[in-house]
């Protein structure tokens, strides 16, 4: 792992436990208005403020209340929780357990995604250390706070990253998102007051009470505070996690990783959108380009239209099937891109196509199918020199 | 199914369902377990679940049908997920699928006709930054070469039947 501009990274800094030792020596509310001060939005990519969350899931009714833990990281390019998980578990845990003490919820869980199964020895291990400690369970710290978690394995759908459909997993039933509202934060698991953050966000809660609200905001922008980790992949010299604050130039990172001669990025997955070279000014952040920290480097001699071709691939896999534009549009986007392949579209088709996505990003229930023709839009109208008139590859 | 064998899965998810509370919640822990044990979850299995936690078969059925990592098919012993999503991609996945299905013999979906091995795709694992990326169970292998894809399936014959025992032989020896 990688801090920007070197130095060790934030997560390394904190001194265990202090978050949570500073939380519970003040009043909920006063926890609340620390986050929300420090505006901390959701790092999983949908950017909502967690203060804002927090609060909401406070003031529901509910005998009891449930802190989701969003491990379900199956964004592609995305791969910042699993190392967050291997190596700071602590800081998460300390996250769950102050939202647990500010929403007045006694039970937390840990959605993981099935691909992660070998980090579970190692957070059960350390989820017996902190319950040894007198840091979950029973009277956390004697402050009279109760607070557990348990682990829980997903089955491989990238769809329950999603937090309704994370949910309904939780439940036993198929990760299909809800409608909303209700939102969770008062009709969640099994109906009662839930919030779901993502990995991330919980291990910056944590930072921010360690180190308060001020030292947060002194990084990124108006709108997007913060420092936050970015997964690099793609054609780039040096891959890995990185830290920066938001607002960061494209070509500001580009340049710290070794990427100088990009074509295009991807920025936020293959729900994100695909940024090429004459874009590269913008800045990451929720005003402008929002991550939720994928960024996949594209290289001069790649193929745009074979990018396209695998983001549709994923989301015809992955769409849960209840909505018919996600369902049903992503194969037809991808039967387009067979065709452009193939040199076979005609201009007209194409804009058929095009209509379709646009229809796609309104019309359907989730954030998964809202976002699933970014990519393939983005692409197109980035590089239609690339795309149209193509001669057929012979393979 | 011989009866006793039966009688005995039976016994086997009774306690499962009580020790997971007899709730709806239950469901996917159970079917995990069953899955990890068994490698597939049977349509008799699906129907002693339901009757447990009181529910359709039928539900239990779009549940496991539902979930990449669960299914009625019988798998082989080591499931190899191979990453196909964009990171992968781009490091050279294709070859790599290419040595796994002529090593194995087998195309992609398919599992070998001894069950020891499923080769399926997977949809990103998360190792975006050392590709390519495979999953054999519970096991990650990342920069899997096409040189290394013979030893990865090596290793993985090596911990069962006759390999097993010689390698036994061997450490006693």
């Amino acid at each position: 792992m990688k801090a920007a501009h070197e130095g060790p990274l934030t997560f390394a800094q904190i001194k265990p436990n202090e978050g949570l030792r500073a939380a519970l020596e003040k009043k909920r509310p006063d926890v609340v208005a620390e986050i929300s001060r420090s505006g901390l939005r959701g790092r999983g990519g949908a950017g909502f403020p967690t203060g804002v969350k927090w609060n909401l899931a406070g003031a529901a009714t509910g005998e009891h209340k449930y802190i989701v833990c969003n491990a379900d990281e199956g964004e592609p390019g995305t791969f910042k929780d699993r190392v967050i998980l291997s190596q700071y578990a602590d800081l998460v845990f300390e996250g769950m357990t102050i939202a647990g003490y500010v929403v007045g919820a006694a039970t937390g869980i840990v959605y993981l995604r099935a691909e992660y199964t070998y980090l579970l020895p190692h957070l059960e291990s350390v989820l017996a250390q902190r319950r040894e400690h007198g840091l979950l369970g029973h009277n956390i710290l004697e402050k009279g706070f109760d607070f557990d978690i348990e682990i829980r394995l997903g089955a491989g759908a990238y769809v329950c990253g999603e937090e309704t459909a994370l949910i309904e997993s939780l439940e036993g039933h198929r990760g299909e998102p809800r409608n909303r509202p209700p939102f969770p934060v008062d009709t969640g698991f099994v109906r009662r007051p839930t919030v779901v953050n993502n990995v991330e966000t919980l291990a910056w809660a944590a930072c921010i009470l360690a180190r308060g609200a001020d030292w947060f905001r002194g990084f990124g922008t108006e709108k997007s505070t913060g420092l936050k980790l970015f997964s690099v992949s793609g054609d780039c010299e040096r891959p890995g996690v990185y830290e920066f604050p938001m607002g960061i130039p494209i070509s500001e990172l580009l340049e710290e990783v070794g990427g100088r001669d990009a074509k295009a990025v991807q920025i936020g997955g293959a729900s994100g959108h695909c940024v090429p070279r004459c874009e590269f000014h913008r800045t990451i952040a929720f005003e402008d380009v929002a991550t939720g920290g994928s960024v996949i480097v594209f290289g001069p001699q790649r193929d745009m239209l074979k990018v396209a071709r695998n983001f549709l691939e994923f989301f015809t896999e992955e769409s849960c099937g209840q909505c018919t534009p996600c369902r049903d549009g992503n194969p037809k986007l991808l039967e387009g891109v067979r065709l452009l392949e193939q040199g076979r579209c005609s201009m007209r088709y194409l804009r058929d196509l095009i209509a379709l996505g646009e229809t796609m990003q309104v019309a359907s229930k989730c954030g998964l199918g809202q976002s699933s023709p970014n990519a393939f839009l983005s692409i197109v109208e980035h590089f239609p020199q690339e795309i149209m008139g193509r001669t057929p590859q012979t393979v | 199914m011989l009866v006793t064998e039966r009688e005995r899965l039976n016994e086997e998810l009774r306690e499962l369902a009580e020790q997971h509370g007899r709730a709806r919640a239950a469901l996917l822990p159970m079917l995990q377990h069953v899955q990890r044990k068994y490698n597939h979850i049977s349509a008799y299995t699906m129907q002693v679940i339901a009757d447990l936690l009181e529910i359709h078969p039928v539900e239990v059925h779009s549940v496991v049908s539902f979930y990449a990592f669960l299914g009625d098919r019988p798998r082989g012993r080591f499931v190899v997920r191979l990453c196909r999503t964009v990171s992968c991609d781009l490091a050279g996945k294709d070859r790599i699928a290419r040595q796994l299905e002529n090593d194995l013999g087998i195309p992609f979906g398919q599992t070998t006709g001894d069950g020891m091995f499923t080769l399926e795709w997977a949809n990103c694992l998360g190792m975006c930054d050392q590709g390519p990326a495979l999953l054999v169970n519970d096991r990650v292998y990342t920069g899997v070469t096409a040189q290394k894809v013979h030893e990865i399936i090596e290793e993985c014959r090596a911990e069962f039947g006759l390999h097993a025992l010689r390698k036994e032989e061997e450490q006693r020896a």
